[in-house]
């Protein structure tokens, strides 16, 4: 369908007229919360303000070094946490014997928040950098772990048989349909990881390092300049969802039999 | 023959009736029933091999050959000699009050901001699910703030409220909050639209819609949320503490760190995953015990 | 029991709009279903005889034409039909609430329309589940018990409300060929007992003429009717009916009526729905 009979089509639906009026009224409120002080949602600054910051922030070169130092740290901890665990996720679902030995310990380890690893891994590693990224890589690496452990427990057991029937080797069976048959999980679990790892680099840049859109945002606090708090938190915000999104787009391409549904 | 049967092959049922939210394979897990199947299997000894394992490497490079970046961590023997020492070097073990004050606290900001997040998010996700029309209002908003990652709010969440605790506690609560909403939304849309449409056709009004199909439809969704929210409240907590608590076990941990106390972050570090697992295993069991219709059709 | 039941369709036409493609999906499809007759509609996969059940269940709107029940008008254009408990479906997968019991499911009718209490409801609900042989499963769970036994008691949660008119979308569809003797059986005996209008879709021809008074083949998409065939069968019914000469030839004539259309369906590319 051309573009614009299809953006003329969603205009006249109600739920978009419904949604903008909702986000209009959400911005109005906001503003005038901030105006007149409304106690505790008055001291957000106001979106007028917060423009004004922005518009002031994105010519600046700091600003845009902050994304850059996030982008990389979470670039590396996020590889890294795939490197390892994708092949532990799936040696520990075809074999029960390094599962019973490993399961345990990541079952202890995995409740405890990765954000109280902060000051160990500091401890740790030589530099605050390596510390950082440690932390960002434990925040993937746990979820990437589970999910292709659960994904291959949910794999259809005929798939299993059918390939078993057809004559596959074992090799075969793993390549050729457990590996693809847990792909979809790998995906969620890296979409959810994700979306921890941010979370995690942004905390931990608060509390640990004075770089990246986490100090950027910590400093608007300290420095009393609060229209950058919610300028940190926007870019944070949309950083996380471009970064979902470009996941979901490379997963699409790899599983192009989920889209047809 | 090699251990790396393929699973399937020959233990079809374990697999096709695996339940799809969490599965019970945790230490919590095997509590909960064939703890004498498993005690006589091959797997206590493995899952021991695994953790002894693990701790004796641990002290291995830390203690006996030094190695380097290891030597700066303390060892889980003077660990545990010190979590569990009556008189502990640095004040914190099973024997003092303080170790109790701080699961406390945290456990009650914990517990606090998870009874707001699920009275706020169970409801805001059930009429999300039920109405379009609210839906389309509620939505846009949700989707602006969900990406916002709950960490980033920190600094707005101390300016936003006065003193420290409940900007803590707003911190916690936001972290479960959209988890929660979002479970919640789920499970209605998981509902078979026949349901409905049978509850429409046998002559349900729209409350008795709500009581007996969308609620006890969600249900699953809602605990299956529950226990992701409270990891996300234990989550943002830890945050929250470190970096304006007074007290807590994120704090304590903190606190350590600046103290030169390593054993202590250790000690905070276990505890806080053993309260984490406890909280969501207190909500599994409350759930598997509300939505028994589903333990039965899978049992 | 004369308590009515008669549904008209007169001249419903049904398009879809999903994404700008406009599709037609009833296509002035007229119909007379009289009080208490069983009436069996077969057509070819996605041909919109789903569409015509949810537009008189009043779960659809139809763009034209009008539907009556007992003479008073039940849908036209702009005001769709609103579901109600005279009109009770069976899905074809299935809609038992699985978080209820079999009996709580079975007394869930009366007690919705608030026309029982909750003892009343259960006692009336414990005699349909008996005198319909499924007191064994009343406290079961709907995901404990048999697909076949799910159906039946499905039947019997509608029938507690005594409708006029029984919609049922392919009921049998999933069940084994055996467990569908045991459940056309079923169905025979409940429509025997309390004979209220009844509306049943399905793709079996076998089931189509057994169970029907009358079997309306549909054309395929859009939809209208193609071909009435008077099913004179004598009632009750047997299996047995099944080897009659009169039985063989009713199938014969339905078979070529729903073969065509079934073609054209197939190079249509029509998809199962």
């Amino acid at each position: 369908m051309p573009i614009t009979k299809r953006l003329t089509k969603a205009l006249k639906s109600v739920a978009l007229r419904r949604g903008l009026i909702s986000l209009a009224l959400f911005f109005i409120s906001w503003e005038l919360c901030a105006r007149f002080q409304v106690p505790i949602l008055g001291a957000i600054p106001a979106p007028t303000e917060v423009l004004a910051s922005l518009a002031h922030e994105i010519v600046s070169g700091y600003y845009w070094r902050s994304w850059g130092t996030s982008l990389a740290r979470i670039l590396t901890g996020f590889v890294i946490a795939q490197i390892l665990g994708v092949p532990l996720g799936l040696l520990l679902g075809f074999s029960r014997k390094a599962k019973e030995i490993v399961f345990p310990l990541i079952e202890i380890m995995r409740p405890v928040p990765p954000l109280a690893w902060v000051p160990v891994s500091v401890v740790f590693w030589p530099s605050a950098e390596m510390s950082m990224i440690f932390v960002t890589f434990l925040g993937a690496f746990f979820t990437v772990v589970l999910n292709i452990v659960e994904g291959i427990a949910a794999i259809d057991v005929r798939y299993l048989r059918a390939a078993a029937s057809l004559g596959s080797t074992r090799r075969d069976i793993f390549w050729r349909v457990m590996l693809p048959a847990s792909l979809p999980s790998v995906l969620v679990g890296m979409t959810v990881g994700m979306g921890i790892t941010w979370c995690v680099v942004v905390a931990a840049e608060m509390i640990a390092t004075n770089t990246g859109l986490g100090y950027l945002t910590w400093r608007g606090y300290v420095a009393g300049e609060f229209p950058l708090i919610v300028v940190g938190m926007l870019s944070i915000g949309l950083a996380g969802y471009l970064s979902s999104a470009l996941i979901r787009r490379i997963g699409l391409h790899f599983t192009p039999w989920l889209s047809s549904q | 023959m090699s251990d790396t049967a393929l699973p399937g092959l020959t233990a079809a049922p374990s697999l096709t009736d695996a339940p799809k939210a969490l599965p019970p394979s945790g230490l919590w897990g095997r509590l909960g029933g064939g703890f004498s199947r498993w005690l006589k299997s091959s797997s206590p000894w493995l899952n021991l091999l695994g953790l002894v394992g693990f701790l004796l490497l641990w002290q291995l490079l830390s203690r006996v050959l030094k190695v380097p970046l290891f030597v700066k961590l303390p060892g889980p023997w003077e660990t545990v000699v010190e979590w569990f020492s009556p008189r502990p070097v640095y004040g914190i073990s099973v024997f003092t009050i303080e170790y109790y004050q701080h699961i406390g606290l945290s456990s009650l900001r914990v517990f606090l901001a998870f009874l707001l997040a699920t009275g706020l998010g169970v409801p805001l996700g059930l009429l999300m699910g039920w109405k379009k029309t609210f839906s389309d209002y509620a939505f846009p908003i949700l989707e602006l703030l969900r990406p916002i990652p709950m960490l980033a709010w920190v600094p707005l969440a101390i300016l936003m409220w006065p003193g420290r605790e409940s900007s803590i506690v707003f911190l916690t609560f936001l972290g479960s909050f959209f988890a929660t909403l979002l479970n919640s939304w789920l499970g209605v849309k998981s509902i078979d639209p026949a349901y409905f449409r049978a509850a429409a056709s046998l002559g349900a009004s729209e409350s008795l819609i709500f009581k007996k199909i969308v609620w006890p439809g969600a249900m699953p969704f809602v605990f299956t949320g529950l226990q992701i929210s409270v990891g996300y409240a234990w989550f943002s907590l830890v945050a929250g503490e470190m970096l304006a608590g007074e007290f807590g076990l994120g704090y304590l941990i903190w606190d350590s760190y600046i103290l030169v106390q390593y054993p202590v972050i250790i000690i905070a570090m276990i505890t806080l995953g053993l309260v984490g697992s406890l909280s969501s295993f207190i909500i599994r069991a409350i759930g598997n015990a509300l939505i028994r219709w589903k333990v039965k059709e899978n049992g | 029991m004369g308590n009515g039941g008669s549904i008209s369709v007169k001249e419903a036409t049904k398009v879809y709009d999903p994404d700008g493609a406009k599709v037609l999906a009833l296509d002035r499809c007229s119909l007379e279903i009289g009080p208490g007759e069983f009436s069996v509609v077969v057509g070819p996969s996605g041909c919109g005889k789903t569409t015509l059940l949810n537009a008189i269940a009043g779960f659809h709107e139809l763009t034209a034409g009008e539907i009556l029940l007992d003479g008073q008008t039940l849908s036209s254009p702009g005001k769709p039909a609103k579901p109600g408990s005279d009109r009770i479906v069976v899905f074809q997968n299935g809609a038992l609430f699985p978080w209820m019991t079999i009996l709580e499911n079975v007394a869930f009718g009366p007690l919705a329309q608030k026309k029982m209490t909750v003892p009343e409801a259960r006692e009336k609900a414990l005699k349909t589940l008996e005198t319909m042989g499924l007191t064994l499963i009343a406290q079961d769970y709907p995901g404990q018990i048999s697909s076949g036994m799910r159906r039946r008691a499905e039947i019997a949660r509608a029938m507690m409300c005594e409708p006029k008119v029984l919609l049922l979308d392919e009921p049998f569809r999933a069940l084994d060929a055996l467990t569908k003797i045991v459940a056309h059986q079923f169905l025979m005996e409940v429509y025997d007992a309390q004979k209220p209008t009844v509306f049943f879709i399905t793709h079996d021809l076998d089931e189509a003429i057994f169970l029907a008074s009358k079997v309306y083949v549909m054309t395929t998409r859009p939809a209208s009717i193609k071909k009435i065939l008077d099913v004179t069968l004598p009632r009750p019914r047997d299996y047995r009916l099944l080897a009659s000469l009169e039985y063989q030839r009713l199938k014969a004539e339905c078979q070529d009526a729903v073969r065509e259309e079934a073609l054209k369906a197939f190079s249509a590319g029509e998809r199962e729905m």
